[in-house]
């Protein structure tokens, strides 16, 4: 008997040992998406994708500016030092390539190779072309027009139109090697397997659907975000579950989105949870097509003013920002709209009944939502809370409940396609981190679908105006001016019901030093380090 | 013998026809846009009616069908549209890391339910019998996936003896048989074996407590025949419907399980199904379908010939 129970603690501690004998300065993230993102340059998974493989392994020519957590991002000098737009000519561009940088494979960044990587996306007879890289740069750069290296250190780019947004767009096109794609035999799929970039990070270790490893790049050009790590390994773990388990059994040392009902357990073994304001946003995105009872500007007042958003909060374990407009609070086109999202059950009656709604008439209309979805947090009891708060102001909501993917097509068909099935509305989250995924595409005229994914076809005069000025103010103050007066009309008008921000929960075990959560989609992995 | 293998052989033939038409038209009436996962929600009209054409989807679907079994023939799943890699090596990646749970799981199941089985069918009726089959139907009624879930609550979060997810700290490329690798491997085979470990023995109890009813027992008993010869008897008849069950099991989890691959982060062919299904990954969809498809029916030919062997009883020639 002595003898099992001495087997059985043995076993036990080894068992234990094992579980927690592992190098220092390695951090293991547990990522939310299902596979490693696309390793070739322009990677897949959305924005969790360009945050730990575009952005890592590779560099764009304009960077946000990730250092800071007390205040929103901004736009930086990346692989480009600077950019001018012609005084004369608004669409042509002059972009300075950073001089002495480097791609993992030891060759020259150069303004050659932009030329090269712009093809990459866009020349489909080019012989680097990538179907697979296309697929997700393309639609990112629908500013530019042609392009070409004047010298080594001078890119020239000229837009279809006069559009100061473009720095935002090229922030998100990440640039590959030419000479590592020709060295592996002019083969994408040879290059996915060991890619070049200029980033911070080299990827050394791959495999797909299990895990990523990265190296620090000790040359890189931006010495103050050189990593501190020594390695970092990506794991896919999709299922919200078997990450927190991963965290706590010590597997990972940092999970992305844990599921807020997770996070009191969590805080009580002793994990960090990281939170931040971000450009985020929970929405219904109203139909504004002929017929619908949102055209009516009180009702869209009254729903906004039905919400009891600090109630959502309390469900959400805190995990959410209550909506103050469409923008977070404090962001920098916020500016100073007049109508307040405050919940007012009186004011929203009356408001109705203005606009002619009551017992006799009763207020009833069809939103789409979908159950789960990137972005979505935790979307079903999330819309029976607000259905729940409308009917306290009077207004009946029928769900018709679509899968994700469902949803993403009916967003892209619009409101008035019969795939949206008659309905007024849908619950859909929004990346909102530049002028035209926060605003333009939701609000601008000609991109009704099938044009666009201005899914309402919401179309106003004035908004239009608006967003010509932007694209025609290429000075950033002036312009954040601009942005900050469409952020106002966009809540006084009540364009949208505007419900929450997500605030870009990650858990992360107490060994994990030195991490700043930026307000941005994107974030910077280098200042991290593990205690032993 | 071989005459009956090449008949069965040829069966398989419509069957493989069959598979190939019904997996092609099941993911392609599903709804849902091979496209969507792909390309960013902002993609235009114009960008989606490209990559269409890119990827073969603007052609008829009859034509896809064809260009499809073409490929298939000379061995080419062709090419994950989600990841651009080739579908048969993903897929043979996936399929060794499922056989491995697969057979692992199994071989705790059979050996579980046969005892669990046996001990329920020799003594029918009495508290061992009552304990051995609430056992075994607590393993065919528990959802396997909140097992999953709480065993690793139990053993990886609690007592942090054996890891939650994943297949080794290098992934399943770096897969070797000892501690580190295996410990990864031991939750998933035991949440998996728990079905076939209650079928099995729900179906060895039947067994055994028929064959104990039959006359032949009556009969050997009455000539002197010891329990352990009794025994002995028993297992050689109720082998072979065991072990066809068995086979059949194996089959079901070779097709690996979606939610213990997806609960436990397992790299096999459940969790490869799973990502290809929310990703419309038709390519990938379509042939990890047909493969497993056609592993269960040369499981299924296996398994009766080894019945036939086993039991000269069964004519099937």
């Amino acid at each position: 008997m002595k003898k099992l129970v001495l087997a059985a603690a043995t076993l036990a501690a080894g068992l234990g040992l094992a579980g927690s004998a592992f190098a220092q300065g390695v951090l293991r993230i547990g990522m939310t998406a299902s596979d490693i993102p696309l390793t070739t340059g322009q990677p897949d998974q959305g924005g969790e994708g360009q945050r730990f493989m575009g952005l890592t392994v590779y560099d764009a020519l304009v960077h946000w500016d990730l250092t800071r957590s007390d205040k929103p991002s901004t736009l930086i000098p990346g692989l480009a030092t600077s950019w001018t737009v012609d005084a004369t000519d608004k669409t042509k561009w002059t972009f300075k390539i950073r001089e002495g940088v480097k791609f993992h494979d030891g060759s020259a960044f150069t303004a050659q190779a932009v030329v090269w990587n712009f093809d990459k996306l866009l020349k489909q007879d080019a012989p680097q072309f990538d179907q697979r890289q296309a697929s997700q740069g393309r639609s990112r750069i629908p500013a530019v027009g042609t392009y070409r290296a004047i010298d080594d250190l001078t890119l020239e780019i000229v837009t279809r139109a006069p559009d100061a947004t473009l720095p935002y767009q090229l922030a998100w096109i990440a640039m590959s090697s030419p000479a590592q794609w020709k060295k592996l035999g002019r083969s994408w799929q040879e290059f996915a397997k060991t890619p070049s970039g200029t980033g911070p990070w080299k990827l050394t270790a791959f495999t797909p659907r299990e895990r990523a490893e990265m190296v620090p790049n000790k040359d890189y050009w931006d010495k103050t975000r050189i990593p501190k790590l020594d390695r970092m390994i990506l794991i896919p773990l999709p299922e919200p579950n078997a990450r927190v388990a991963a965290l706590r059994s010590g597997q990972v040392d940092w999970i992305e989105a844990p599921a807020p009902d997770a996070a009191p357990s969590l805080k009580a073994a002793g994990m960090q949870i990281i939170t931040n304001a971000y450009p985020h946003n929970w929405t219904w995105h109203l139909s504004s097509a002929e017929g619908s009872p949102w055209n009516d500007v009180r009702v869209r007042r009254a729903a906004n003013l039905a919400v009891d958003r600090e109630g959502l909060k309390e469900l959400l374990g805190g995990l959410m920002i209550p909506a103050e407009g469409f923008m977070p609070p404090g962001h920098q086109w916020f500016g100073k709209p007049t109508f307040k999202l405050n919940r007012d059950l009186a004011e929203a009656k009356k408001l109705l009944a203005e606009a002619g709604y009551g017992p006799s008439k009763p207020f009833q209309t069809k939103i789409l939502i979908s159950p789960s979805g990137s972005g979505q947090m935790q979307p079903l009891p999330m819309n029976e809370f607000i259905q729940q708060n409308l009917a306290e102001a009077g207004m009946k909501i029928d769900f018709e409940v679509v899968e994700w993917n469902t949803l993403i097509n009916i967003w892209r068909a619009g409101a008035k396609h019969e795939s949206s099935r008659g309905a007024t509305g849908m619950n859909y989250s929004y990346f909102i981190q530049d002028p035209f995924t926060g605003f333009m595409r939701h609000l601008q005229c000609n991109l009704q679908p099938p044009a666009g994914t201005n899914w309402g076809h919401y179309c106003n005069a004035d908004m239009d105006k608006m967003f010509d000025e932007v694209r025609n103010t290429f000075d950033a103050a002036a312009q954040a001016r601009v942005l900050e007066r469409i952020h106002e009309k966009f809540v006084d008008d009540a364009l949208f019901l505007m419900v929450t921000h997500d605030v870009n929960a990650r858990a992360l075990s107490p060994r994990v030093k030195g991490f700043v959560q930026a307000q941005n989609w994107f974030q910077d992995f280098g200042s991290i380090t593990i205690s032993p | 013998m071989l005459v009956y293998v090449l008949k069965r052989l040829f069966y398989t033939l419509p069957v493989a026809f069959g598979v190939s038409v019904v997996c092609f038209l099941l993911v392609h009436i599903a709804p849902g846009d091979p496209l969507t996962s792909v390309l960013p929600p902002d993609a235009s009209a114009q960008l989606q009616a490209d990559m269409r054409k890119i990827y073969g989807f603007d052609r008829p679907l009859i034509v896809q069908y064809g260009l499809w079994v073409l490929k298939t023939l000379q061995g080419d799943l062709g090419v994950s549209i989600a990841t651009g890699r080739p579908v048969a090596a993903e897929l043979r990646l996936a399929l060794g890391n499922t056989l491995m749970l697969a057979v692992l799981a199994t071989l705790i199941g059979f050996v579980l339910g046969c005892l669990f089985g046996f001990v329920a069918g020799y003594f029918r009726d009495s508290w061992l019998d009552k304990l051995a089959s609430f056992v075994s139907i607590i393993g065919v009624s528990v959802p396997h996936y909140w097992l999953g879930m709480v065993l690793v609550i139990i053993f990886s979060v609690q007592l942090n003896w054996l890891p939650a997810t994943g297949a080794g700290p290098g992934g399943s490329a770096d897969w070797a048989w000892d501690w580190v690798h295996v410990r990864h491997l031991i939750l998933p085979a035991v949440t998996m074996s728990v079905i076939p470990m209650g079928i099995v023995a729900r179906t060895v109890r039947a067994l055994v407590a028929d064959i104990l009813s039959q006359e032949f027992i009556t009969g050997q008993r009455a000539k002197g025949l010891l329990d352990s010869g009794v025994f002995r008897h028993v297992v050689k008849n109720a082998a072979p419907t065991a072990l066809a069950v068995m086979g059949l099991q194996l089959g079901y989890l070779l097709g690996g399980s979606i939610l213990i691959e997806t609960v436990f982060s397992w790299p096999g062919t459940g969790f490869l199904l799973g990502q290809a299904i929310f990703q419309r990954d038709l390519p990938l969809l379509q042939g990890t379908i047909l493969v497993l498809a056609m592993f269960f029916v040369a499981l299924n030919l296996l398994v009766d010939v080894v019945q036939t062997m086993l039991d000269p009883r069964v004519q099937r020639a």
